[in-house]
């Protein structure tokens, strides 16, 4: 009954979705009162969508597996947690998820978007219903969450068991926001080329969503690498998986989209080139949809499994991105140019930012999607990996990082480059120290990594010159009278040095377990001993206990340090019954600085266990610099001029902050 | 300088920032991919030793030897010829006898096939695409229609 209900809402949500597109976008043109139906619509959508998904919730916490969805992807023995997650962690369930984030981004423009004008609201939540629509109809006619199956089983096959983890249950939804938030910056850009103006006003509309999109993607792809460094057991933290680059591309494209918005907010320059990139940065998050949904990547040939799901994503993706370009080409010529700069300005900064990521964005795409044409044409099997992306990547991405402190220094229209630079000399010595002490410390490391973590150094410190500079800090302010500065400068200058901050402190995460990270793989017995670095690892016995859903045998290693001990560390293998499938769990001390990292093999029957240990420097910042990039955001999100709700009344406050606001 | 000039500076500038990334990409392309065979492929095509490349088919039944400390020897098959494989480390938690397997690492001058990388999928039912489409040219595939695929989201081809 609760599985029919949330058929049935799913049903009239397409119906709504319909009206929702329909009636500004069509009807608009013959009744302008019909745009007024955008609004109570996309409510309404996001409501029926929420009954929908709940009612699928229900039916996995429940174990309903007269639904065949749940027979084939939960079990009753699991824990009540990864029943839950059980919803989305699965073709069907993920798409129903998709298509109600996508509601709930429409949802929230029709609820708090009432400083928008009436007419681009409206096209907004029309461009999103079209979206909407599409999405539906995908989810009814070739992948419906809610089939009976008559007579129903007993029990179900249950989840993959390495999806049964807290990271990984809730990577899901915040990719999915990621991807589907950047859906707004869409809209926005279609329903601007609609009613041919864009404007500084429309930027500042469009940057929070594009913001809050970004950061909801930005946690979920740290998310599921801190998951795949934990959960995969051989301590790699990025694979370049396709998988992975699907996730990749629309967050290097969405962070130049966030980066290009503000010089239409400040400036009203790149208006055309913005529009572009929302559209592209959206269609590459449709394309990675495609890319997971239709087994193209795991392999060419489940393409033939499911030919309509992955031909009817292709198909939306073609819909909206040519769709969208099309309506570009005839709209776009008429934008009026404005903002005139000079060739050294912050402007031209943002322009060799977007230029690099966009240019980072290729290389991925190419390597990606270069294996899958090549094998369409002669059969030729191969795959790219990290050496391709060294050799293209990182020698793109360098040079943005390197260019990433002075950007803010810059002034609008006119800068001094000598000026700026020379605000950065603390920046480049601290750079400079640090290096050098590095190569002298880890002098048989490899050449790169004293110059990578110097980088890092450069971004971590280079980031607050700016913010240094505005309170006058050491420059004649007393410390008291800096301090007071700070906490009057606008939230979005806190959010961007913090953001940057954060990557300077995963380039260094990066750059410590690329070059240092020790590995050690040897079969020892009871009481047998494995020198790691400054570690000393006793293995001391194996036990096997039961799990609710899995039997498990657990390692016990001593660690030492220089002889003092400095914990136990219980490396597991589970064993799960229902899908008869073995994982490994990795145990991982963190002294905030360095991982060790160990992994119990298997019995080598002459009592001995293989045991791989890792000591990976640096790498949990990685993650850290992850967090401290999305609470950048998150700052600058809260930043006074995007406070949802309160446009009018911050508008007066706005003027002033306006002369020292980036 | 005028808006014409700048804006010709502004277009040879973002020409040449992709034309760095085009070079960049053909040049990766040249060497730094690996490519696919199956154990019947490397004679066909004379695979040299040392040559980077992956090997994929079936875990022989029976052959797996674990030697001195942690190496491992197996055998991997697509049922026209068959390579032995060593391999030091940790096996995948998938890897079993009689299953799909890829392994990456180079021929060694005996006809061997030291790896240095083993992979197996993540979903017990999983076949490598490449060596679901080696066994069907060898006319060795016993499954019914196609490859079977999972939903663990694609986290592809892990060790």
């Amino acid at each position: 009954m609760i599985a029919e209900l949330g058929h049935f809402a799913l049903v009239l949500a397409l119906v709504v979705a319909l009206i929702q597109a329909g009636a500004p976008l069509v009807g608009g043109l013959f009744n302008p009162s019909l745009m007024r139906l955008a609004v109570p619509a996309a409510r309404l959508q996001l409501g029926l969508l929420s009954l929908s998904f709940l009612a699928l919730t229900y039916a996995f916490a429940v174990s309903d597996f007269s639904l065949s969805l749940v027979v084939a992807n939960s079990h009753s023995a699991k824990p009540l947690l990864y029943k839950i997650t059980g919803a989305w962690g699965n073709h069907e369930g993920s798409m129903l998820l998709w298509t109600l984030i996508l509601a709930f981004f429409g949802g929230a423009v029709a609820f708090f978007g009432q400083n928008l004008p009436d007419s681009l609201r409206a096209r907004v939540l029309g461009v999103q219903g079209l979206i909407g629509v599409s999405f539906i109809l995908f989810l009814l006619l070739t992948s419906n969450p809610f089939l009976r199956l008559d007579p129903a089983p007993f029990d179900g096959n249950g989840l993959n068991p390495i999806l049964q983890d807290p990271a990984l249950a809730f990577h899901p939804p915040f990719l999915y926001g990621g991807y589907v938030g950047f859906s707004i910056a869409f809209s926005f850009a279609v329903a601007a080329l609609l009613e041919g103006k864009v404007d500084a006003a429309w930027a500042r509309w469009v940057r929070p969503w594009t913001l809050a999109a970004w950061c909801s993607l930005t946690l979920g792809i740290a998310m599921g690498s801190w998951w795949a460094y934990y959960e995969l057991g051989w301590g790699g933290w990025w694979f370049w998986d396709p998988v992975e680059n699907a996730s990749l591309m629309p967050w290097l494209l969405g962070t130049a989209l966030l980066h290009s918005a503000i010089v239409v907010e400040k400036r009203g320059a790149l208006k055309r080139w913005t529009l572009l990139l929302s559209i592209f940065t959206f269609g590459l998050s449709l394309i990675g949809t495609f890319l997971v949904r239709s087994g193209v990547l795991t392999s060419v040939h489940a393409f033939a499994v499911d030919p309509e799901r992955g031909i009817a994503i292709l198909g939306i993706l073609t819909f909206f991105v040519a769709g969208a370009l099309l309506l570009y080409a005839l709209r776009a010529p008429n934008l009026k140019v404005e903002g005139i700069f000079a060739p050294v300005s912050r402007e031209t900064a943002l322009i060799v930012n977007n230029l690099l990521l966009t240019a980072a964005t290729v290389t991925v795409f190419v390597g990606t999607l270069y294996p899958l044409a090549l094998d369409a044409l002669n059969g030729a099997k191969i795959s790219v990996g990290a050496p391709f992306y060294n050799l293209t990547f990182v020698p793109i991405i360098v040079p943005l990082l390197l260019l990433v402190p002075l950007g803010p220094l810059l002034g609008w229209k006119r800068a001094d480059a000598l000026g700026a630079s020379q605000r950065l000399f603390a920046a480049g010595l601290a750079a400079l120290i640090v290096g050098t002490s590095v190569a002298v410390w880890r002098a048989g490391g490899p050449w790169g990594a004293p110059l990578g973590i110097a980088l890092g150094v450069w971004l971590l410190v280079g980031g607050f010159a700016d913010m240094a500079y505005r309170i006058r800090l050491f420059r004649g302010a007393s410390l008291m009278e800096a301090l007071r500065k700070a906490h009057f400068l606008p939230r979005s200058i806190w959010g961007m040095t913090i953001a940057h901050a954060g990557i300077g402190i995963m380039v260094i995460g990066i750059v410590g377990i690329s070059s240092w990270r020790v590995e050690r793989i040897e079969a020892i017995g009871p009481g047998d001993v494995l020198q790691i670095e400054d570690y000393t690892l006793t293995f001391l016995n194996v036990g096997s206990y039961n799990g609710p859903n899995f039997t498990a045998e657990r390692g016990e290693v001593r660690v030492e340090k220089n002889g003092r001990e400095i914990g136990i560390m219980r490396p597991e293998k589970r064993f799960y019954k229902v899908s008869s499938m073995p994982t490994t769990e990795a145990a991982i001390y963190t002294t905030g600085i360095e991982d060790i990292y160990i992994v119990l093999g298997d019995a080598t029957g002459t009592g001995t266990w293989t045991f791989r240990a890792y000591v990976n420097p640096f790498a949990p910042w990685i993650w850290i610099g992850a967090v401290i990039m999305v609470a950048g955001g998150i700052v600058s999100l809260s930043d006074r001029r995007y406070r949802v709700g309160a446009p009018v009344r911050a508008k007066a406050v706005e003027e002033t902050a306006e002369g020292i606001g980036a | 300088m005028t808006r014409k000039q700048r804006r010709a500076t502004l277009i040879g500038a973002s020409l040449a920032i992709l034309a760095l990334a085009v070079g960049l990409v053909l040049f990766a392309l040249e060497d730094s991919i690996v490519f696919f065979y199956s154990p019947s492929e490397i004679s066909e095509r004379g695979v040299e030793p040392g040559t980077r490349m992956r090997l994929g088919g079936l875990v022989v039944e029976g052959s797996i030897v674990r030697g001195e400390g942690t190496e491992i020897r197996f055998d991997v098959t697509d049922f026209a010829a068959t390579i032995p494989v060593t391999y030091v480390g940790i096996l995948p938690d998938l890897f079993r006898e009689g299953q799909g397997v890829v392994a990456e690492g180079m021929l060694s001058p005996d006809g061997g096939f030291s790896a240095d990388t083993v992979l197996a999928k993540h979903d017990e039912n999983y076949m490598p695409a490449e060596v679901a489409d080696a066994l069907k040219r060898s006319g060795n595939w016993q499954g019914d229609g196609e490859a079977p695929h999972s939903e663990t989201y694609g986290q592809g081809a892990y060790p």
